[in-house]
């Protein structure tokens, strides 16, 4: 399953910091992130609960940016 | 700018004044002593300027990640504040860092935001009401979005069209400009289709709905215009591993310019070994390390080129597409429907031993039950809705015509297996294309060809394609080899391959793809009909006149809203404009960074030097990037 998210970041390396860190986060199989559009597409595992993940997820991506937020 | 970065422009100008003053007072001698008093004085500009990313630097090392942008900059500025107390140096070095690198973030974020609202007003096509028509005949304002299909709407002149559906009611044009660049209105009328995001101009239109708005062409091509830029190109993925390395690299190196040399001094020499020395040059290197610059310039090119190719009415649908289509060398085109415009029109009338009009007359009143494409354009050639009173006894021979009795006369229309079985002598026609023969009572009438029409604008977006140095172009067709000749001949396209099935249309271009020599990508250009196989297949799948046509919308990479070849042209002029400026930024930036990092190491480049080649590469890469915007509005 796929979802997209709305970002706030503020840089486009820390955007891609971000990617890695969601890549990395259990129970996604694939993410990207787009900065010009300030999206986070998301592909989940089968069978996660998405909002647990997207909890994770925002958790591993502050530790990179701090700023950053996702609108889950 | 937002409330964000109008905080940050003040905390800037904030400190630069402070700054300013203090080096007055420094410089006319009013303010020297004691040292450690002065930087005091200069940690309060400092300060204000650099506590987001000294508190950012903080929870970098708490949080172990030693190649934070922050954590660098703050050991860079904080090692100057260090040495130049040591060394008696010169305090403002550092808070210049600060301050430019700040003013680079600003002008960076203020940039990348003003290229989102730029590309969001080029895309202004989202309709924000539509109104519903109800039950007792008032309307009523709602949301696109909860309107149902089957919903009667109404639109007004000057309004969006905010659903895909069909005019009940009302004749008017619309403007079709911000989807398909083509400035031209289009004539709508009762029974006709119109496609959400386009304009009514003229007149009130009843609109029965037929598509919910999220499946309307409005929704799709905004979502495909939006999520272009997440389909990475290969540029960018090269940039972000690239960054991955860099900055980790150049940490690394400056840990060993601190060290080895003094080191290497202090044991094998009795010269000095210049700790500071090495240490400033160090520190220099952390501020060339952040790979900012390049990281951001790349994707804002990408998305300020595929927001002008959407404005030519042409959609790209990821930046890796768009990167394939500044690569084209070689082109392939389906025939009907693409470089023709798939439509029959009546050519000639030759042989004729009766009068022209009469034969067509004929020819239309014997066919006027068909709806073959071949009798639709007898009867429009004809001119008149044919009197089907006139017409009796009606026979269709499949795959050779129609006979049947029109005013008491009997009439043979067909192909030459038709004058072949009623025993009627013909001539053979020397034109390509479709040959109707007529007989009137058993004698020969002469013959009318048929042909499909070329479109206006193929051979000229040959010309300027091969102009553009795609001098290989082959077209595919599933019809004759001769009318694939003649069609080839008069567009002077260099290879032709005829008679295809479908499925052989892939296998041709599979034998172009693998072609020994082949160079640069290959493209396909279709319409979307039948050969969507081959548009998936291509390098780059182009097809065209696709308002409406989700088949193609999905089978291909590139989209051309209208079916005018001419849109492909300026579309991969302006794809090559945003690859070569892509490049530039990759090459300038590495080339300074790199520079800079040779003369740091030799003691030629101070931190001030550091710093300007850091926020200037940024400004530069940043403002190249934008041009790519501005191609696009160009008409």
């Amino acid at each position: 399953m796929k979802k997209t998210y709305a970002i706030e970041v503020d840089c486009a390396n820390c955007a891609n910091l971000m990617e890695d860190a969601a890549k990395a986060t259990p129970g996604v199989k694939d993410a990207v992130v787009n900065f010009m559009a300030l999206k986070m597409t998301v592909e989940f595992e089968e069978g996660v609960d998405c909002t647990a993940v997207m909890k994770k997820v925002l958790k591993n991506c502050r530790k990179v940016e701090d700023d950053c937020d996702i609108a889950f | 700018m937002n409330r964000k970065q109008k905080i940050m422009l003040f905390r800037i100008l904030l400190s630069a004044a402070l700054t300013a003053l203090l080096v007055i007072f420094e410089k006319t001698g009013l303010f020297t002593d004691p040292r450690w008093a002065l930087l005091l004085c200069y940690l309060v500009p400092y300060g204000i300027v650099s506590y987001d990313v000294l508190r950012k630097a903080v929870k970098g090392i708490i949080r172990f990640r030693p190649f934070d942008e922050n954590f660098l900059m703050a050991v860079a500025t904080v090692g100057a504040f260090a040495l130049a107390m040591i060394g008696n140096g010169d305090f403002l070095e550092a808070v210049a860092v600060m301050l430019f690198y700040q003013t680079g973030e600003l002008f960076q974020s203020v940039a990348v935001g003003k290229s989102r609202r730029n590309i969001a007003a080029l895309m202004d096509i989202r309709p924000d009401s539509a109104n519903l028509e109800l039950a007792d005949g008032t309307t009523v304002a709602k949301d696109p979005a909860e309107v149902a299909p089957g919903s009667v709407i109404v639109v007004r002149p000057g309004e969006k069209i905010p659903l895909d559906g069909v005019v009940l009611e009302g004749s008017s044009t619309v403007d079709t400009a911000a989807l398909t660049g083509e400035s031209l209105p289009r004539e709508v009328e009762p029974g006709g289709e119109v496609i959400s995001g386009t304009v009514n101009l003229s007149g009130v239109l009843r609109v029965e709905t037929t598509k919910e708005f999220g499946e309307s062409t409005v929704s799709k091509i905004l979502d495909m215009v939006e999520n272009a830029s997440s389909k990475k190109s290969r540029s960018e993925a090269f940039i972000a591993k690239f960054a991955k390395y860099y900055t980790p690299a150049v940490c690394f190196s400056a840990l060993a310019l601190a060290l080895l040399p003094p080191l290497f001094l202090l044991l094998f020499t009795e010269r000095s070994p210049a700790f500071t020395v090495w240490l400033y040059r160090a520190l220099t290197f952390l501020v060339i390390s952040c790979p900012c610059a390049l990281v951001i310039s790349i994707p804002l090119s990408f998305f300020a080129g595929i927001g002008g190719a959407s404005r030519l009415g042409v959609l790209v649908k990821g930046a890796n597409d768009f990167e394939s289509l500044a690569a084209v060398r070689t082109l392939v085109f389906d025939k009907t429907g693409t470089m023709t415009a798939g439509v029959f029109e009546v050519a000639g009338v030759h042989h004729g031993t009766v009068p022209d009009a009469m034969l067509i007359e004929y020819a239309a009143l014997a066919e006027s039950f068909s709806t073959h494409p071949i009798s639709k354009s007898l009867i429009a050639a004809y001119g008149q809705t044919p009197d089907q009173t006139r017409v009796r006894d009606v026979e269709e021979i499949g795959g050779q015509g129609i006979t049947a009795l029109v005013d008491g006369h009997s009439v043979a229309v067909g192909n030459d297996k038709l004058m072949t079985r009623l025993g009627i002598a013909f001539c053979p026609c020397s034109h390509v294309g479709t040959v109707v023969h007529v007989a009137i009572d058993g004698v020969y009438g002469g013959h009318i060809l048929i042909c499909d029409t070329i479109r206006p604008h193929a051979r000229e977006a040959l010309v300027a394609l091969g102009r553009l140095g795609i001098k290989k172009t082959v077209m595919l067709t599933g019809d004759a080899a001769a009318v694939g000749q003649a069609v080839a001949g008069q567009l002077g396209i260099s290879e032709v391959h005829a008679e295809l099935l479908p499925q052989d249309k892939v296998s041709c271009l599979e034998a172009l793809l693998s072609s020994a020599d082949r160079q640069g990508k290959v493209a396909f250009v279709g319409d979307g009909i039948n050969d969507a196989p081959v548009l998936t297949r291509a390098d780059v799948g182009i097809a065209m006149g696709a308002l409406g046509s989700d088949a193609a919308i999905a089978a291909a990479d590139v989209v051309l809203m209208d079916d005018d070849l001419m849109k492909l042209p300026p579309a991969v002029s302006l794809a090559r404009k945003c690859m070569r400026i892509v490049k530039e930024n990759i090459a300038f930036a590495i080339g300074v960074k790199l520079l800079c990092l040779v003369l740091g190491a030799c003691g030629i480049a101070n931190l001030w030097m550091a710093i300007f080649a850091d926020v200037g590469v940024m400004i530069l890469a940043v403002l190249n990037a934008i041009r790519t915007l501005h191609t696009g509005a160009k008409k």
